[in-house]
């Protein structure tokens, strides 16, 4: 067991260095610096700034003095917010954001996961079709028309929800966290009926069922935890996701979070926070990979025997 | 089976939507009764140095923490006083003598000295700083060659304390706007203790701005700063004229999204947006007494034209792409009336200044100057490219464009939309034959227009120069006995750079914001600009329906 974590983080080395360069070389290739401005800046200006922030050094010096830094954990000061430290940005940030994503994964699971039982346990029959014609819907429909869709009905006319901010007003932190996990709650309710449909048909559950169990039983005890191996190993990838990929739903409800930074960074070309960014989320994906294959292994039986032989 | 899908549901999910509901009053009400205001600033700040800062939402926060020699009435943009109680102004114009107010204090109890400005202006000078306002400052002597490297000592510069309230400025030539410039953040004192305690005077990375260490002299300090989230600053009680001010307070929000800040302004988030989204523009016209703001603003919407490239460096074929705008119908149709057309770089009204019209909407006479430069109806028409930043506004107006010039000129002209950064680029470079800009102005007066196209300036970007131009605007202009004759010069001078059109002018920009009916002393100006130590609430209940 800890050898393969051991080995996985070991792997995970090269790669965020991979991530690492390729960011650093291609947010300076893009065309435009982070100094140009629609009013002309003169060459004493710019020269001055380039040097406050070592852009005066050859590429590889600056890519060096990077990598040297971000050993010390240092990712370097903000071009676009002068006087924060792109480190000082993430910590503000991130938090909302995981708060954000981690309630998202919540309704996911629970609006998503629950659909998926109840449709695997008729299946083709309107129990089944209705729900899972729901998360196609929620598959399709994008959170930049869903969330001002869910605003205008529950923030505007019913006047229940607030239509902005993050823990501001009472509730706000409601309509972005269903927003952001319907989505994700669509592939949990296609996954878990999956899952339990196979689940369903084995030998065990008839076992089960001959015992005389009640079906809800049959259910809740022995066929939800192989049918949701699919689900957890999509956790993972999932949380990742929700944290890189909140920036839509931060925007439309003006929530403090990463994802906002992150997009902005790119579009001032923000080179520092391009990269913390990339770096900090690209260990995020990696770790939380990780953790969602040691949580499948510990749910699958065959797979943890494998562990423990190794 | 008896497991019913309903009773898995009634346990799961109305817990969610069950944790909280009921908001109670709204930001606006509360902020009624408490002298809060809540104001909609676009977006999160970049800091809040006077010296490093450059954009719009940076200056409506500095304006409320700093104060410069003198501020700007919102009513009639004259200068009135602000640090400085008064000011002589000797008969040649070269000679600028402030007198500052004993009375002005810096937030921490310091009072305000001449010697604090000079030692200010030496930093926003100082090449290491970077500061890109710094040209502010360049009506002084010797300023220039002080901000570019050319000249090490300050003493030269001329700036000087003759004692510890009275600072006198010395000018290259007679400059009108000056007293105008000292409301610009570039120009504003900053306190030397706070900023030496945190680090060297030049660096841009220090703390001192923040919550805990920043000294201002505004008429407000800073409360709270909460990244990306607000930004609340409070009455200062050691402003020198603290009993004029009526709010007890400023809550500013980065309202990136226009129309999420519309919504917030619907629901009572906010007393003040930023702007309005385009297509709410009728809906909000529509209703009585509408929150909804519309007025003049300094700045020009435009087309670049380079004008060193073919077809363009004919100027009949310019002439004839600006005559066959049919602007009336773009400002009414695609712009919902919402911003005014414009013939000419300087926008009209420009403190008394009226800019010549040199063309109007004419597609005979375009047909013919095209017809002339050797595309009649548009035959052996080599092509148009239209370069703009990615945007759905600027894509309506391009599309619009093309397709008038399409009807009435029978050419093809192809729109290239670039990312912002990239479209910066290409214009630094002259990399395009067409591009959009705009130009908004950083004081009053028809100078900031039309400085931008001296020979070789860092905004001309069209490639046009003329002798003529830049002596009436460097040198006869700036010599003018009165302001008739120095805008005679200035009509002579747009009429020259018309004339040769390497600029297309399409409208002159409105200030569109929501103001709700309880906020009292922010008249639209030219300037778009707020001074909050006029604002104040009347507590009136309610929300704008």
């Amino acid at each position: 067991m800890w050898r393969f974590v051991g080995y996985r983080l070991l792997q995970a080395i090269p790669v965020l260095l991979v991530v690492i360069t390729v960011t650093f070389f291609l947010v300076r290739a893009a065309p435009g610096g982070p100094f140009s401005s629609e009013k002309a800046v003169i060459p004493e200006v710019k020269a001055a700034l380039e040097a406050q922030y070592g852009l005066n050094l050859t590429l590889f010096q600056q890519y060096t003095s990077y990598l040297s830094d971000l050993t010390k954990g240092d990712l370097g000061p903000s071009f676009k917010y002068p006087g924060r430290s792109v480190n000082e940005l993430i910590a503000a940030g991130f938090p909302v954001t995981a708060e954000l994503g981690f309630y998202a994964l919540l309704v996911a699971l629970s609006i998503g996961g629950v659909a998926g039982i109840i449709a695997s346990l008729r299946p083709n029959t309107a129990q089944d079709y209705i729900p899972m014609s729901a998360a196609m819907i929620g598959i399709c429909m994008p959170s930049f028309l869903l969330g001002p869709i869910l605003i205008l009905v529950f923030g505007i006319y019913l006047e229940w929800l607030p239509v902005s901010g993050w823990g501001d007003i009472p509730g706000d932190k409601i309509l972005p966290a269903v927003t952001l996990g319907s989505t994700y709650a669509a592939y949990v309710a296609r996954l878990s009926r999956a899952g339990m449909l196979e689940v369903m048909s084995q030998d065990y559950i008839r076992t089960a069922r001959a015992k005389g169990l009640p079906e809800w039983q049959v259910v809740t005890r022995h066929a939800l935890r192989g049918g949701l191996i699919p689900v957890v190993a999509f956790l993972g990838p999932a949380f990742a996701g929700l944290l890189s990929g909140s920036f839509v739903v931060e925007t439309i409800f003006q929530i403090p979070g990463l994802g906002r930074f992150y997009v902005q960074a790119a579009f001032n070309r923000d080179y520092t926070m391009i990269l913390g960014a990339t770096v900090f989320l690209a260990t995020l994906i990696v770790v939380f990979n990780l953790l969602s294959d040691i949580l499948a292994a510990w749910m699958n039986p065959r797979l943890r025997a494998q562990f423990a032989e190794q | 089976m008896r497991l019913s899908a309903l009773r898995i549901l009634l346990l799961l999910i109305p817990g969610l939507f069950l944790a909280a509901c009921g908001s109670g009053e709204s930001n606006v009400v509360q902020g009624n009764r408490a002298g809060i205001l809540h104001f909609g600033n676009g977006t999160e700040p970049q800091g809040l140095d006077p010296h490093v800062v450059t954009g719009i939402p940076e200056m409506n926060i500095v304006n409320a923490l700093f104060e410069g020699l003198a501020v700007k009435n919102p009513y009639t943009l004259e200068p009135e006083p602000g640090v400085a109680q008064s000011w002589d102004i000797s008969a040649d114009g070269l000679t600028i003598t402030f007198h500052l107010n004993p009375e002005a204090k810096w937030s921490n109890g310091d009072p305000i000295t001449a010697e604090d400005f000079v030692w200010s202006w030496r930093r926003a000078l100082n090449p290491a700083m970077g500061n890109q306002y710094a040209y502010m400052l360049y009506p002084l002597v010797n300023a220039e060659a002080f901000a570019t490297g050319q000249l090490d000592d300050f003493a030269d510069v001329g700036v000087a304390a003759l004692d510890e309230h009275t600072l006198q400025v010395r000018l290259n030539a007679p400059t009108p706007y000056f007293i105008q410039l000292m409301d610009h953040h570039s120009t504003f004192p900053v306190h030397r203790p706070t900023i030496e305690k945190h680090g060297k005077s030049t660096d841009r990375f220090t703390r001192w701005t923040r919550v805990e260490n920043i000294v201002g002299n505004g008429a407000f300090r800073l409360k709270d700063w909460q990244l990306n989230r607000r930004l609340v600053v409070e009455k200062s009680d050691t402003y020198w004229d603290s009993d004029r001010v009526q709010l007890n307070g400023i809550v500013y929000y980065p309202t990136e999204n226009t129309s999420s800040e519309e919504r917030m302004f619907r629901v009572g988030q906010l007393h003040y947006t930023q702007t309005i989204p385009l297509d709410k523009i009728p809906v909000y016209r529509a209703k009585e007494d509408s929150p909804y703001v519309n007025a003049p603003y300094i700045g020009t919407y435009y087309y670049l034209l380079n004008i060193n490239e073919p077809p363009l460096n004919d100027v009949r074929v310019r002439q004839a792409l600006a005559m066959t705008v049919d602007r009336d119908r773009l400002t009414s149709t695609v712009l919902h009336g919402s911003n005014v057309p414009a013939y000419s770089i300087t926008p009209p009204g420009t403190l008394g200044y009226q800019p010549p019209t040199l063309f109007g909407y004419d597609v005979e006479k375009a047909r013919q100057l095209l017809a002339e430069a050797g595309y009649p109806n548009g035959e052996g028409w080599p092509g148009l490219e239209l370069t703009y930043n990615t945007s759905e506004a600027h894509l309506k107006i391009a599309v619009a464009l093309q397709q008038m010039w399409k009807d009435a000129l029978n050419i093809d002209v192809t729109l290239a939309n670039q990312e912002w950064k990239v479209y910066l680029d290409s214009v630094d470079q002259m990399n395009f034959q067409m591009a959009r800009r705009g130009w908004i102005g950083d004081y009053v007066d028809p100078n900031n227009f039309l400085d931008l196209f001296l020979c070789g300036g860092g905004n001309n970007s069209t490639g046009f120069c003329d002798p003529v131009f830049d002596d009436m605007i460097q040198q006869q202009a700036p010599r003018a006995k009165t302001r008739e004759e120095r805008y005679a010069i200035f009509d002579a001078a747009e009429t020259r750079l018309m004339e040769q059109m390497p600029i297309i002018p399409i409208y002159t920009y409105t200030s569109n914001h929501l103001i709700h009916p309880s906020v009292q002393g922010v008249p639209s100006n030219l300037m778009d600009s707020v001074n909050f130590r006029y604002v104040s609430l009347e507590n009136e209940l309610g929300v704008i329906e």
